[in-house]
């Protein structure tokens, strides 16, 4: 098995929990280990276990409030900034647990980029809203160089590049998506973390969007939330089937390759959902 | 066998009072709304007919006389400027910082929500207590005397908490996912607001900082407290100077049996008049642009 190393990530910490990062597995990019999250006294998300592979995209199905933005938040700590929330469990970066102590979860978040449900652009300029990122992180080298790539990449250069510095709002619905995704990329993170990301989309919007994420995945890990069955299968490699119990806990049901979990899933709650057979 | 017609006449009845109540409510409204609007064009109209003819370039450029039609309001207009600058320079960064540490850092906990409790209570003090206040902390006890930093450091409590008020709301108006969106990218949370949600807000709390700003101009109660001076017959040159600003000047003129004061009253309250409405049109021009530039 080749393994891609990848950036040591915080060694330090990955000395103080004592497990060499050679022993889980280097091919995963993030991986959940029997994670549970909390808001105040509910419990979200019940002992999840997800290892998502590097330059992979991971889908997260499910319905609603079965906890898939919960457990896409608990990957790059934004969890934590609810009120009251807290998790058990472990979230392994690169073999290093991300909620040891030590761990910064801002440095962590530069590394681990996400792109929202709804595009949230800043309401400054469209260079400005890439070159953010950049900019805080402090960026060393041409920074215009470092915008037009990432815009590049996000496929949206083309449109944009006569018009850098008119205001984000001013782009549509999934052009503002795709700036979100540019901005997102230009700090170099590792995993790409998207919820629900064409959920406030049109359907051109989407495939455009959809278009980007399979050519992103060369470079980048990505996770997906999405309710989009049809996305799943058409953008993922991997899918992880989430429910909810009686107790409005999400828990994961099962996790395999895309085209398994859509053509003969192990299980029956799976193969119902995916149907649509489903109350 | 179809279903026979509703009662008409007794709907017909119900929809007819229910449209005159309607109607009544909407007439009560209206001249509720109309006996503000008369008053405030009443005010403005006496204050006009009987203060246009003394406003003159002498009036604005003399120093207070025995003789009404020599008396000018230089000295208020350049007191009032001098102590809005001050208070300007006190309140603003004190006000917006309680404000986003309120608002984007403090924990929410018992303490929290009594420090919240106790701001909303100062917005409402008499003005003339924050005067007593003033003058025991400021005037007496760091020895300033009645002196424009006095007066600064006055009216900086006396707005402080409309301030904080103001600003919060402006900053709680720029959308969570603002913060998240900074966050996600690696900001830490001051970076967030610093760069995102401070300039996001800053319109709204502009507004807010100019509206109290406007308050702390007409105030006079807290500064004849401290012992702002009547009649002054230099413009200040430091800020522990004393002073006199523009509705202390327009009080002592009023006080007095002379109908050319009276003039003189009305006259300082169109210089008021004006300033104030440039303060408030500045407020509603800045809402104006921002609101236009962004939408989410």
């Amino acid at each position: 098995m080749t393994t891609v190393r990848m950036r040591p990530i915080m060694t330090r910490v990955a000395a103080k929990t004592g497990e060499p990062a050679q022993e889980t597995a280097v091919d995963y990019a993030i991986e959940a280990r029997s994670l549970r999250a909390y808001y105040g006294e509910n419990l979200a998300l019940k002992d999840v276990t997800l290892p998502m592979r590097r330059n992979y995209v991971t889908a997260i199905i499910g319905p609603s409030g079965c906890g898939k933005s919960t457990l896409v938040r608990c990957l790059n700590r934004m969890h934590e900034l609810v009120p009251g929330a807290r998790i058990e469990g472990k979230v392994l970066f690169g073999g290093a647990d991300i909620n040891a102590a030590g761990v910064d979860p801002v440095e962590l978040r530069s590394r681990i980029g996400m792109v929202f449900q709804k595009p949230n652009p800043f309401p400054k300029s469209i260079y400005a809203n890439v070159a953010f990122g950049l900019k805080i992180n402090g960026h060393k080298g041409n920074m215009a160089e470092a915008v037009e790539r990432s815009l590049r990449q996000a496929a949206l250069w083309d449109e944009v590049k006569d018009r850098l510095n008119s205001p984000a709002l001013s782009l549509s619905g999934g052009q503002q998506q795709r700036l979100c995704i540019a901005r997102a990329i230009a700090i170099e993170p590792e995993v790409v973390l998207m919820d629900e990301p064409c959920s406030a989309l049109d359907p051109i919007a989407t495939m455009a969007i959809e278009d980007l994420i399979r050519r992103l995945k060369e470079r980048y890990s990505i996770v997906i939330v999405t309710h989009n069955m049809q996305q799943a299968a058409r953008v993922s490699d991997e899918t992880a089937f989430l429910m909810v119990d009686q107790d409005r806990a999400g828990y994961l049901v099962e996790f395999d390759a895309t085209e398994r979990i859509f053509t003969n899933p192990s299980h029956e709650q799976t193969e119902a959902y995916i149907t649509g057979r489903f109350s | 066998m179809k279903p026979s017609p509703p009662a008409l006449s007794a709907s017909r009845q119900t929809a007819f009072t229910r449209r005159w109540t309607s109607w009544a409510f909407a007439g009560v409204a209206l001249l509720a709304t109309a006996f503000g609007v008369a008053a405030l064009i009443l005010l403005l109209f006496v204050v006009m007919r009987d203060g246009i003819g003394g406003l003159s370039w002498d009036f604005l450029t003399s120093f207070p006389s025995r003789k009404p039609e020599l008396a000018g309001a230089k000295a208020a207009i350049m007191g009032t400027l001098w102590v809005m600058s001050f208070t300007a320079l006190f309140s603003i960064p004190i006000g917006v910082g309680a404000a986003i540490y309120l608002e984007e850092f403090a924990p929410k906990s018992w303490f929290t929500r009594l420090i919240e409790m106790n701001i909303s209570t100062l917005a409402g003090v008499p003005s003339v207590v924050y005067g007593l206040l003033g003058l025991a902390v400021f005037v007496f006890g760091m020895n300033l005397g009645p002196s424009i930093i006095a007066a600064a450091a006055t009216l900086t409590l006396l707005i402080l908490p409309i301030i904080i008020v103001a600003a919060r709301e402006g900053l709680r108006s720029v959308p969570y996912s603002m913060r998240e969106a900074a966050m996600a990218l690696g900001a830490t949370r001051w970076q967030a607001v610093w760069h995102q949600v401070l300039p996001a807000g800053m319109p709204a709390v502009l507004t807010g900082v100019i509206l109290a700003m406007g308050r702390a101009i007409g105030e006079t109660a807290p500064l004849i407290a401290i012992g702002a001076f009547t009649s002054v017959f230099f413009t200040p040159t430091s800020p522990t100077d004393s002073f006199t600003v523009l509705p202390i000047q327009i009080f002592s003129w009023i006080s007095r049996p002379l109908r050319g004061f009276q003039e003189n009253a009305s006259a300082g309250i169109v210089v008021l008049l004006i300033v104030l409405l440039l303060l408030n049109s500045v407020a509603v021009a800045l809402r104006h642009v921002y609101a236009r530039r962004r939408r989410w």
